[in-house]
């Protein structure tokens, strides 16, 4: 494109960048008038909104951080919402994390009919979620599920499960795991050991290093940038959780699983209280924000990238 | 032969189990197996009992007899037919717009350089994790104020505004990788931009395109949240919310019509599950794709 002459083509060359640029600007403009319409001024609207009070039938009224005061100061299904979700992400996504890694080092063992249990492994996570959840739902059911059967064969009495302000967060947990793990996190862990160079391998086994010693010296340093993709996104999804717990339980019983999203839609869409509802909503955005901001921070203590790479 | 040979020392020196490991290594993953399909299995086989079948304690495993009619009673009893339709719709349409959009748009990033064009390419990116919550509702504002609550419009449109960022990311990369020369023998023959994306980038990127063509058909035909706030009357549902409809209304004298469900549950997964097996390498290159970022 920019095959000028040196003498005299300077202004030709300015032109033709100058084209150069305003096509590319053109080719991305759909982009761009979505990420202003539908991303970039919801936003801002809600921001606005969660500053004031909106029920949708009379205009907004401004009423300043009364709704993120209410939130922190007032309000103990917020509370019990944040706690719920607090619990759904400490205790999921490290599950997650490790067993996705688990599942795809079973596969990268170089075994016959590898193929076969990564897709069997892979088939949950392209399910509806709504009908994953239903069939659980279902397996859970305390009466006649065939949980509570197999343990009965146990002599064991099973809980109520989804029923039971207990059990209910496990087993929405339960789930969400069966759902995700073997899905596309499992995939990109088996995707980042395959692309660990054999010659690694082969230098430390010939130094006389052990698997062990090799597991944990060459493929997980060498899988951290993995581990990172995968845990931001898993951590962002485990504060969502809403479909789950909507369709599962509704937040029961006795708000045992109301997640903070679902509150958030609540608010929005049941109770109609737009302004609440968006100040939730930027609370989780900053949330997830600062998290995010924090992990890329950490990152450069653990992980790894390969100069060049 | 060679080849052969020195795989198998290549998966001896990496392998994180020895010879002796490999029985567990199996077992595990048999009985892991076993764990993920169970769900499926047990799933199906509920969807052909009979009502009698259901509450029973013990439950039985197999069906007394394999009652199919279930399969149908669930088209009579919800308007399956139309979830189908309005689900179609939306896959298809916004497939259409994902890959129109999602190619034009990766185009522009990858072969043309502009001021800010790496900032505008991570504000793409960091779509990803944006929680969609803080958009949604005044999305849903912007939706009422246009007439287009309870239509299909608000789900098929941000397909035709940008297509998606993953979709921009995965075509970006896989346009990145063809080489220049072939655009700039085509501008010597005088071919303008659009003609070297439509007749030179997206021919040799069918793969990619397919990719996307999957992901986009697999969200729509999954997603819940959207369809769950933007709609409202029976008649405009989609499959997910169909579901989810069914669920609260398919009972007797109280009594959830499980087998119902479950038939229904398993008839919204089928398609899922022959698109995988038929495209399956699609769905992991598109994953790994994925991975490899930054």
């Amino acid at each position: 494109m920019s095959t000028t002459s040196t003498t005299g083509g300077r202004p030709r060359r300015i032109t033709a960048r100058r084209r150069e640029a305003l096509l590319g600007y053109l080719y991305i403009s759909p982009w761009f008038v979505g990420f202003l319409f539908l991303t970039l001024g919801p936003m801002l609207a809600s921001l606005y909104l969660s500053f004031t009070q909106y029920s949708m039938i009379s205009a907004p009224v401004f009423i300043g951080f009364q709704n993120y005061v209410r939130a922190f100061t007032q309000d103990k299904l917020f509370r019990t919402s944040v706690w719920n979700t607090l619990y759904y992400v400490v205790i999921s996504v490290p599950l997650t994390i490790s067993i996705s890694l688990f599942l795809a080092l079973l596969l990268d063992q170089g075994l016959r009919a590898t193929r076969v249990f990564r897709t069997l492994f892979f088939l949950p996570s392209i399910t509806p979620f709504v009908a994953s959840v239903l069939l659980w739902k279902w397996i859970f059911q305390p009466d006649f599920g065939i949980l509570n059967y197999v343990l009965y064969l146990f002599g064991i009495t099973g809980p109520m499960w989804l029923a039971s302000p207990e059990w209910v967060k496990p087993s929405l947990i339960v789930i969400a795991l069966w759902g995700t793990v073997g899905g596309s996190q499992m995939i990109i862990f088996l995707a980042g050991m395959q692309s660990i160079p054999s010659d690694l391998y082969e230098a430390a086994a010939i130094d006389g290093t052990s698997r062990r010693q090799r597991f944990r010296f060459i493929t997980l340093p060498l899988l951290t940038p993995s581990i990172f993709f995968n845990l931001i996104l898993a951590i962002i999804a485990a504060f969502r959780t809403f479909t789950l717990a909507y369709i599962a339980t509704e937040g029961g019983p006795a708000y045992s699983s109301l997640f903070y999203v679902l509150y958030l839609f609540f608010n929005a869409f049941k109770f109609v209280n737009m302004g609440y509802a968006s100040a939730l909503a930027w609370v989780l955005f900053i949330v997830v924000l600062a998290l995010t901001a924090i992990q890329f921070q950490a990152s450069r203590r653990w992980v790894y990238y390969e100069a060049g790479d | 032969m060679a080849k052969g040979a020195k795989r198998t020392k290549f998966l001896a020196a990496r392998v994180a189990v020895g010879e002796t490991g490999q029985p567990i290594v199996y077992a595990l993953l048999i009985g892991l197996s076993i764990l993920f399909t169970f769900p499926f299995v047990w799933t199906v086989l509920t969807a052909f009992k009979a009502p009698y079948e259901i509450f029973m304690f013990p439950p039985k495993l197999f069906p007394s007899e394999f009652l199919w009619s279930n399969f149908v009673v669930v088209w009579q009893r919800a308007p399956f037919f139309t979830f189908l339709i309005n689900t179609l719709i939306v896959a298809g349409l916004s497939i259409v717009g994902d890959i129109v959009t999602a190619s034009l748009v990766a185009y522009g990033f990858a072969r043309f350089r502009f001021p800010g064009r790496s900032i505008l390419f991570l504000l793409v990116l960091s779509v990803l994790i944006l929680p969609e919550e803080v958009t949604i509702i005044a999305q849903f504002m912007i939706y009422r104020w246009m007439g287009w609550l309870d239509t299909l419009k608000p789900l098929i449109l941000p397909a035709f505004l940008g297509g998606g960022a993953f979709n921009i990311f995965l075509l970006r990369q896989f346009f990145m990788t063809i080489p220049r020369d072939l655009d700039e023998a085509a501008m010597m023959d005088g071919a303008g931009t659009f003609r070297i994306l439509w007749q030179i980038m997206i021919p040799l990127s069918k793969p990619a395109i397919a990719t996307v063509a999957i992901f986009s058909f697999l969200f729509h035909w999954n997603d819940f949240f959207r369809p769950l706030i933007f709609l409202n009357t029976t008649g405009k549902f989609t499959l997910s919310l169909g579901l989810r409809f069914f669920q609260t209304s398919v009972e007797q004298g109280g009594e959830p019509l499980v087998q119902l469900l479950m038939a229904a549950s398993v008839m919204m997964t089928i398609p899922v599950i022959v698109l995988f097996f038929s495209l399956q390498r699609y769905f992991i290159e598109g994953i790994t794709m994925s991975g490899i970022k930054r």
